[in-house]
């Protein structure tokens, strides 16, 4: 097992279709969105689970508690579905100090409320020092889906409009720069936060969303491409139009790494049909958390299942999924 | 942002691009000398703002993809010693050695940490006093002083747990290698603007008159690149042959002397073994005898015996200029950067990766911006 198994790119997808996917499939497993869409009882329900293995646990801008639940409320999301209910698992190691495990857990309580799930139910357990690294976070959630629309990466039409929610990068820089000790002189904070609220705007206000993908692990390159993949259609996006600040731009420069790649916490990229395209814009700039998005490309019939990032100085390129983690470079 | 927006600005984009058209009359081949520019070339579609009397062609300078598959072994060898703790810059942790990777060798329990800077290594061997810490010197000129100065500093502080397996490679015999080729095409040189912020552009000047060929020392944005393009068609349309600077922000004909001094405190310069390409004189450094005490290949007594090379791999014609990536038969097929044959695959200066990951293989497939409205 190689670090990049985990990365969200190639190879987390080689090990998803090679070995999960087989033992696994079923109708609901093998739509491969962000969370797993399901009937009980005459409702339609969201379901999902994540696991949290941040290093350092407290980074700029959040740390692993409201990360966990943020991460969780945002996949349901994804889904368009009202988050309702939370569950979590705590991996202790032994010798954690109880004031950071006070810490995180206030965070996840207040990120929880804040989004207005509950949590309801969790399991604790403590393994050797040596065995873990502080702590790792689980959490599964549960919401509801009260609308008609199918949002799956199924229903995206070429055509479609590709709306970028906000500047990207900042969680995977913020958590880089603590974890390298790199200083900048303008500190990157971390966007982690509920995404439910722009997007229950979005439907409520009659927009026909097609998909929604928040853009973690992977970044917007990953979350394009597996759409891309998944519904036969090409996307083209403008370098111009995707929103990324000054300072990731500067940190990425410097790092030799590419904003496209790098995972955000508070970001998704929505895919409306192309004539509602500027209303949905409207809607979502609403909100605090999206006040950066912006129309970044759009659908296009072909080439299927490829991604195509026009340069700003007007060159092609394809923006492909990750290889393996992105690796800061020599010179 | 201030010294890139206005190298990536559009209109000066264009207005260089118009420029060399406008001056051009006949095939000229250019070689990129740096893996850098090789990813900004292929990144930002520069290759189609061009006329089509320009072909670039990429060169040798990924420093991870030149160093030989006995000394990745080498270093597998040692990161898997134990006690030690083998930092490296991230390119070299993918490529491939005989049988594995730094990578490989950490999933197999060693040690492998990525640094930003080898004074971060110097760092951890003095905050584990118990351990060895050992990093790899790789690079060209650039990466050179600073890895000078740890090894300096190393033995001024007598830091005995710090060592560096050192991997370095010089440009200009490079260049020579490749002009000597009897296969060579190369008509001008666009010289690597980093290396060259070190060392000046003295030493081209000798290599520019022997062989006839025009030299620009050039900076990694569009514009630079579109302008050093612009000022060696200049030179070749008019029959000339001489080093130009137009990294002009960064670099200075006698380059920087402090680091070419320490450099010089540090390293000797020695032959040296070139993945793919093969033995080039005086193309490498070494520690001078003062310093070997800090040198890792001695200090680790690792015997790598088995060295392989994969058969298939063309490294070496690309990282001449003779083949490009897609010419190569397992490009993208049986060599990919999940299962790469041979460094440039990987290396975040090699052309293959360059290639690969930003799709020119693809290129016949993806529709151009104007037709698609």
């Amino acid at each position: 097992m190689l670090l990049a198994h985990g990365g969200g790119g190639r190879m987390t997808n080689r090990l998803i279709e090679e070995l999960f996917l087989p033992e696994f499939s079923n109708t609901v497993l093998d739509t491969r969105h962000d969370g797993a869409v399901v009937a009980a009882g005459g409702a339609k329900l969201a379901f999902t689970t994540d696991g949290f293995v941040v290093r350092p646990l407290v980074f700029p801008g959040g740390n692993i508690g409201d990360l966990a639940v943020n991460g969780t409320v945002n996949d349901l999301a994804m889904c368009g579905a009202r988050p309702m209910y939370l569950s979590s698992a705590l991996i202790l190691e032994e010798g954690f100090a109880m004031a950071t495990l006070q810490r995180i857990v206030e965070s996840m309580r207040i990120a929880a409320d804040r989004a207005q799930i509950l949590l309801v139910t969790g399991d604790t357990k403590v393994v050797d020092k040596g065995k873990g690294d502080g702590v790792f976070v689980t959490t599964s959630g549960i919401g509801i889906i009260e609308h008609p629309l199918e949002i799956t990466p199924a229903a995206v039409r070429p055509g479609d409009a590709v709306i970028v929610s906000g500047d990207l990068g900042r969680h995977g820089i913020a958590v880089l720069c603590v974890r390298e000790g790199l200083e900048f002189e303008s500190p990157v904070e971390s966007d982690t936060a509920p995404l439910w609220d722009p997007v229950r705007a979005l439907i409520e206000g009659g927009i026909h969303v097609h998909c929604l993908r928040d853009l973690t692990r992977g970044g917007l390159s990953s979350a394009l491409n597996e759409i891309a993949a998944s519904a036969q259609v090409g996307v083209r996006v403008r370098e111009a139009d995707i929103p990324v600040s000054d300072a990731v731009r500067a940190a990425c420069e410097v790092l030799g790494l590419d904003p496209y790649y790098v995972a955000n916490e508070g970001r998704f990229a929505a895919f409306v049909p192309r004539d509602e395209a500027e209303r949905a814009l409207d809607i979502m700039r609403g909100f605090e958390v999206c006040r950066g998005a912006a129309i970044a490309g759009s659908v296009t019939e072909s080439p299927a299942g490829v991604v195509v990032l026009e340069s700003a100085i007007g060159g092609n390129r394809v923006l492909d999924m990750l290889s393996g983690e992105q690796l800061p470079r020599i010179c | 942002m201030k010294y890139i927006d206005e190298y990536r600005d559009p209109a000066r984009v264009r207005a260089a691009a118009e420029s060399i058209r406008r001056r051009v009359t006949r095939p000229w081949t250019i070689m990129e000398v740096c893996g850098g520019q090789t990813h900004t070339i292929v990144k930002t579609g520069l290759q189609d703002l061009l006329p089509p009397e320009v072909t670039l062609v990429h060169g040798p300078g990924c420093p991870v993809c030149v160093t030989p598959v006995e000394l990745i072994d080498k270093a597998v060898a040692i990161a898997l010693h134990s006690g030690v703790i083998f930092t490296s810059f991230g390119d070299m942790l993918r490529v491939p050695g005989s049988s594995k990777s730094l990578f490989d060798a950490k999933a197999d329990g060693a040690d492998v940490r990525i640094v930003y800077s080898p004074l971060d290594a110097l760092k951890l061997a003095r905050n584990n006093p118990d351990r060895e810490v050992v990093f790899f010197a790789v690079g060209f000129e650039t990466t050179a002083p600073a890895n000078a100065m740890v090894v300096w500093q190393a033995e001024r502080e007598g830091l005995t747990n710090f060592s560096v397996l050192v991997a370095h490679v010089l440009v200009p015999p490079a260049l020579e290698a490749v002009l000597n080729s009897p296969d060579c095409r190369v008509n001008g040189f666009i010289a690597a603007g980093h290396v060259c912020t070190v060392m000046g552009w003295r030493e081209y000047e000798p290599i520019a008159k022997k062989y006839g060929v025009p030299i620009v020392v050039t900076g990694f944005e569009p514009v630079d690149l579109l302008e050093g393009i612009d000022m060696l068609i200049a030179q070749l349309e008019s029959g000339r042959a001489e080093v130009g600077n137009q990294y002009r922000r960064a670099v200075r004909r006698d380059g920087n002397r402090p680091a070419q001094e320490r450099i010089a405190e540090v390293f000797e310069i020695s032959d040296r073994a070139w993945r793919g390409i093969g033995e080039i004189p005086a193309s490498g450094l070494r520690l001078r005898e003062r310093y070997r005490a800090w040198d890792a290949g001695t200090k680790f007594a690792v015997d790598v015996h088995g060295v392989r090379e994969s058969e298939e791999c063309i490294a070496g014609m690309v990282l001449q200029g003779l083949k490009r990536p897609a010419e190569c038969p397992a490009f993208g097929t049986r060599c990919t950067p999940e299962t790469p044959l041979g460094a440039p695959m990987v290396s975040s200066e090699g052309a293959c990766a360059a290639y690969y990951l930003y799709g020119k293989r693809v290129q016949t497939d993806v529709p151009a911006a104007s037709s698609e409205q």
